[in-house]
C-alpha cells in the first residue's frame, strides 16, 4: 500500500483477545504461500545489503568512470551508468543501508508521534480526549504530502529533516488508530474482570491494555516502513532529500531526473527496487497480522 | 410534532453539526499555519521576506515588519493573520514577486483540471476492471484483483517516468512536457489515475462480488434478464456507493500525487508551486498555498458527506 495518504490497515477487525489465546489456529499451516516467501527473500537480500554490500557488489558506489557514463544495463553494468560513468547496480546495493534506515527511522518518528497522541486520548481523561481528537482533525485537513512539505519548509531539506517530515504525516493516521485500539481494550470484557477483581488503575494499563493495544503495531509498523519508503523517496525524488553523490535510493532518482529522456535506466532501476521493498514489507506485515489474527486466508 | 418533522429536524442539526466541524478544521488549520512561521527557526520577519536565502536588506526587514505588524505582541499578530486571512489575503510572495491569492488564482485551475480529470478517470477503470472481471471464472478475477493489488502500490514518479518512456519517448503517442489540451492532460492523469483506480477497484470489486449474491440479482435473472444487464443494473450501483465515500480521501492522494506528478510533467499548478516556495523558502507561497488546499480538501469532504447521505436513500430512514 504505497498510494501516499493511503489508510495503512483496517483495525477495527482486530478480534479483542487476551494475551495466549492468539496464536491459536495461526499454527494450522506451515506452507506460508509464495508471496510471503518471496517477500522474505527479497529482504533477505537486502539485509545483506544493508549489512555487508561488498558480498553483493564488488566495485565502489562513488567511483567515477568518464568514459563509461551513461551506459545502457549490460553484462558489465547489470543496472547501466549514470551520468558520470558510476555503476548503478553497485550504488542501488549500498544505497539499502541510508534508504531502509530513512523508512525505519522514518515509521519510528511516526509511530512514537502516534503513540503520545494516541495514548493520551485512549487513556486520559475524557478532556484530554476531545483536545487530542480536534487537533487530530485538522492535522487531517492537510494531505500528508503537504504536512510533509511545510515542514521540510520550515527546517530546510536534508534527510533528517526528511525522517521528521514522514514521521509527521504518517503521524496523524497511527494515532487515530492507537486511540481507536487502546478504547476498544479497555471496553473488553477481560479489562472489566481487572476492574472488578479491583486490581489498581496502573496495573490494569500495563498489564492489560497497553500489551493487547500494542500488539498490532507490531503490523503497522512493518507496513508502515514501505510506505515510508516510498514517501520519503517521494521527497527526495523532489530534491528535498540526501544530497546527490550519497547512494541513497531517493537521491538517485532526484539525480537521473534530469536525464529521464536518455536514460531510463537511471529511474525506473532505483524507483523498480523500492517497489519491490514496499511489496515485500507489506506482504510480510500482512502475513504477520494475519498470524496475530489467527486466521490464515487464502 | 410528527414523526417526519422530527426526522427533519434532526437531520437539519446533523448538517449544521457537520458544517460546524469543517469550519473549525478550517480556523485550525489556519492557526497551525501561523504556528508553523513562528516555530521555525530564524524570526519571521525573515521567513516572510523570503528566509537568509534571499538576502533582504534591513529596510526591506523593516517593511515587512510594519506591513504584517511583527511588532506587535504574538496574539495580535494571530489575529491580524486571522483578519487578512477573511479579507483574502495572504501576502506576499518574494520568490514569485506577487500576492500569493494572484499565484494560487493563476495555478488553481491546471491543478483542479488534472486532479478531477484523475478522479474521473480512476473511477472509471476500477469500474471496469470490477465489471469485467468479477465473477468471469478464477483466472479473470485473479487477473484483475492482481493487477489492481499492483497498481495501488506504484509510486506516482515511478509510473510516471514509464509511461514517458513507453508512451512519450519510444511511441511518441504523447507530448512528455507541456502540449496543450487533452495530449498535455493525458499522461499525468493516467499517472494519478492508476495508482487510485487500484484502491478504489479493491473496494468496488469487493462490493459488487456481494452485489451480485443478493436475492434481487437471482430475481433478475430468473426475469431473463441477461448477464450483462444485471451487472449494469443492480450490480453496479450497489458497487459504487461505498467508494463515492473514498472520493473525498482521494482527493487529498490526488493532490499529494499532483505535487509529484506537476513536477515531474513540468506542469504548471499548485503542486509545482508548492515544491519551488518549499526549495526556495519561500514561507508565504507554501503557507498560502498549503492552507487553500486544505481549505479545499476541508469542504469536498463536506460535501461528499452530504452528498452521500442525498445518494443512498437507506440513510434517510435511520
Amino acid at each position: 500500500m504505497t498510494l501516499l495518504d493511503a489508510p495503512i490497515t483496517p483495525l477495527d477487525e482486530q478480534p479483542h483477545l487476551p494475551p495466549g489465546a492468539v496464536h491459536v489456529g495461526a499454527r494450522r499451516r506451515r506452507w506460508p504461500g509464495v508471496g510471503p516467501l518471496l517477500a522474505g527473500l527479497f529482504l533477505a537480500i537486502l539485509v545483506v545489503a544493508v549489512i555487508r554490500p561488498s558480498l553483493l557488489a564488488h566495485g565502489n558506489p562513488l567511483t567515477v568512470d568518464q568514459a563509461a557514463t551513461l551506459l545502457p544495463p549490460s553484462i558489465h553494468h547489470l543496472f547501466g551508468t549514470d551520468q558520470n560513468g558510476r555503476d548503478v547496480y553497485t550504488r542501488v546495493v549500498y544505497g539499502a543501508r541510508e534508504s531502509l534506515s530513512i523508512g525505519l527511522a522514518a515509521t519510528a518518528v511516526g509511530l512514537a508521534l502516534g503513540m503520545i497522541l494516541g495514548l493520551a486520548a485512549g487513556l486520559g481523561s475524557k478532556w484530554i480526549d476531545t483536545v487530542v481528537s480536534r487537533f487530530l482533525e485538522v492535522m487531517f485537513a492537510f494531505p500528508s504530502m503537504l504536512l510533509a512539505l511545510l515542514f521540510v519548509a520550515m527546517f530546510g531539506a536534508g534527510v533528517t529533516s526528511l525522517i521528521i517530515a514522514v514521521g509527521i504525516g504518517t503521524a496523524p493516521g497511527y494515532a487515530r488508530m492507537i486511540r481507536g485500539q487502546v478504547i476498544a481494550v479497555r471496553d473488553t470484557p477481560y479489562v472489566e474482570a481487572a476492574r472488578v477483581l479491583g486490581h489498581s488503575r496502573k496495573r490494569i494499563v500495563f498489564r492489560h491494555v497497553l500489551p493487547n493495544a500494542m500488539r498490532p503495531l507490531v503490523v503497522l509498523g512493518t507496513l508502515g516502513v514501505g510506505q515510508a519508503i516510498v514517501w520519503a523517496s517521494a521527497l527526495s525524488f523532489l530534491g528535498l532529500g540526501a544530497a546527490p553523490p550519497a547512494p541513497e535510493w531517493g537521491a538517485m532518482l532526484a539525480a537521473g531526473r534530469d536525464y529521464i529522456s536518455v536514460a531510463w535506466w537511471l529511474e525506473l532501476i532505483p524507483g523498480a527496487v523500492i517497489v519491490l521493498t514496499s511489496l515485500a514489507t507489506t506482504a510480510l506485515g500482512r502475513h504477520i497480522q494475519r498470524g496475530i489474527e489467527g486466521r490464515i486466508s487464502t | 410534532m410528527t414523526s417526519r418533522s422530527l426526522r427533519a429536524v434532526h437531520r437539519l442539526r446533523w448538517v449544521a453539526g457537520r458544517i460546524g466541524g469543517a469550519a473549525f478544521v478550517v480556523w485550525g488549520a489556519a492557526t497551525v499555519t501561523f504556528l508553523s512561521l513562528h516555530l521555525m527557526p530564524g524570526s519571521p520577519a525573515m521567513a516572510y521576506a523570503g528566509g537568509a536565502a534571499a538576502h533582504p536588506t534591513r529596510a526591506e526587514l523593516a517593511y515587512v515588519s510594519r506591513e504584517y505588524g511583527l511588532d506587535h505582541s504574538l496574539v495580535v499578530q494571530y489575529l491580524l493573520y486571522l483578519g487578512r486571512l477573511v479579507r483574502g489575503n495572504l501576502g506576499y510572495s518574494p520568490s514569485q514577486q506577487q500576492a500569493v491569492s494572484t499565484v494560487i488564482r493563476q495555478n488553481v485551475g491546471p491543478t483542479m483540471e488534472l486532479t478531477l480529470c484523475s478522479l474521473v478517470l480512476a473511477w472509471v477503470l476500477a469500474v471496469l476492471s470490477s465489471i469485467v472481471t468479477v465473477r468471469r471464472g478464477r483466472v479473470a478475477s485473479s487477473i484483475g484483483s492482481g493487477l489492481e493489488i499492483l497498481t495501488a502500490s506504484l509510486p506516482q514518479y515511478w509510473l510516471g517516468i514509464l509511461l514517458l518512456e513507453v508512451l512519450a519517448f519510444h511511441l511518441r503517442i504523447f507530448p512528455a512536457t507541456g502540449g496543450t489540451g487533452f495530449e498535455g492532460l493525458a499522461l499525468p492523469s493516467l499517472t494519478l489515475a492508476v495508482p487510485l483506480a487500484g484502491f478504489i477497484g479493491q473496494v468496488t470489486r469487493e462490493e459488487f462480488e456481494a452485489a451480485l449474491e443478493q436475492p434481487y440479482v437471482t430475481t433478475a435473472r430468473a426475469r431473463g434478464m441477461g448477464d450483462w444487464g444485471v451487472r449494469l443494473r443492480h450490480g453496479l450501483r450497489h458497487a459504487i456507493l461505498p467508494g463515492l465515500t473514498m472520493s473525498g480521501w482521494a482527493l487529498g492522494s490526488l493532490i499529494s500525487g499532483a505535487v509529484i506528478v506537476e513536477t515531474l510533467f513540468s506542469r504548471q499548478g499548485l503542486g509545482n508551486v508548492l515544491v519551488q516556495g518549499v526549495t526556495q523558502q519561500d514561507m508565504p507561497l507554501t503557507i498560502g498555498v498549503v492552507l487553500v488546499v486544505a481549505v479545499v480538501y476541508v469542504v469536498a469532504n463536506l460535501a461528499v458527506d452530504l452528498l452521500y447521505q442525498v445518494a443512498d436513500p437507506r440513510l434517510k430512514r435511520a
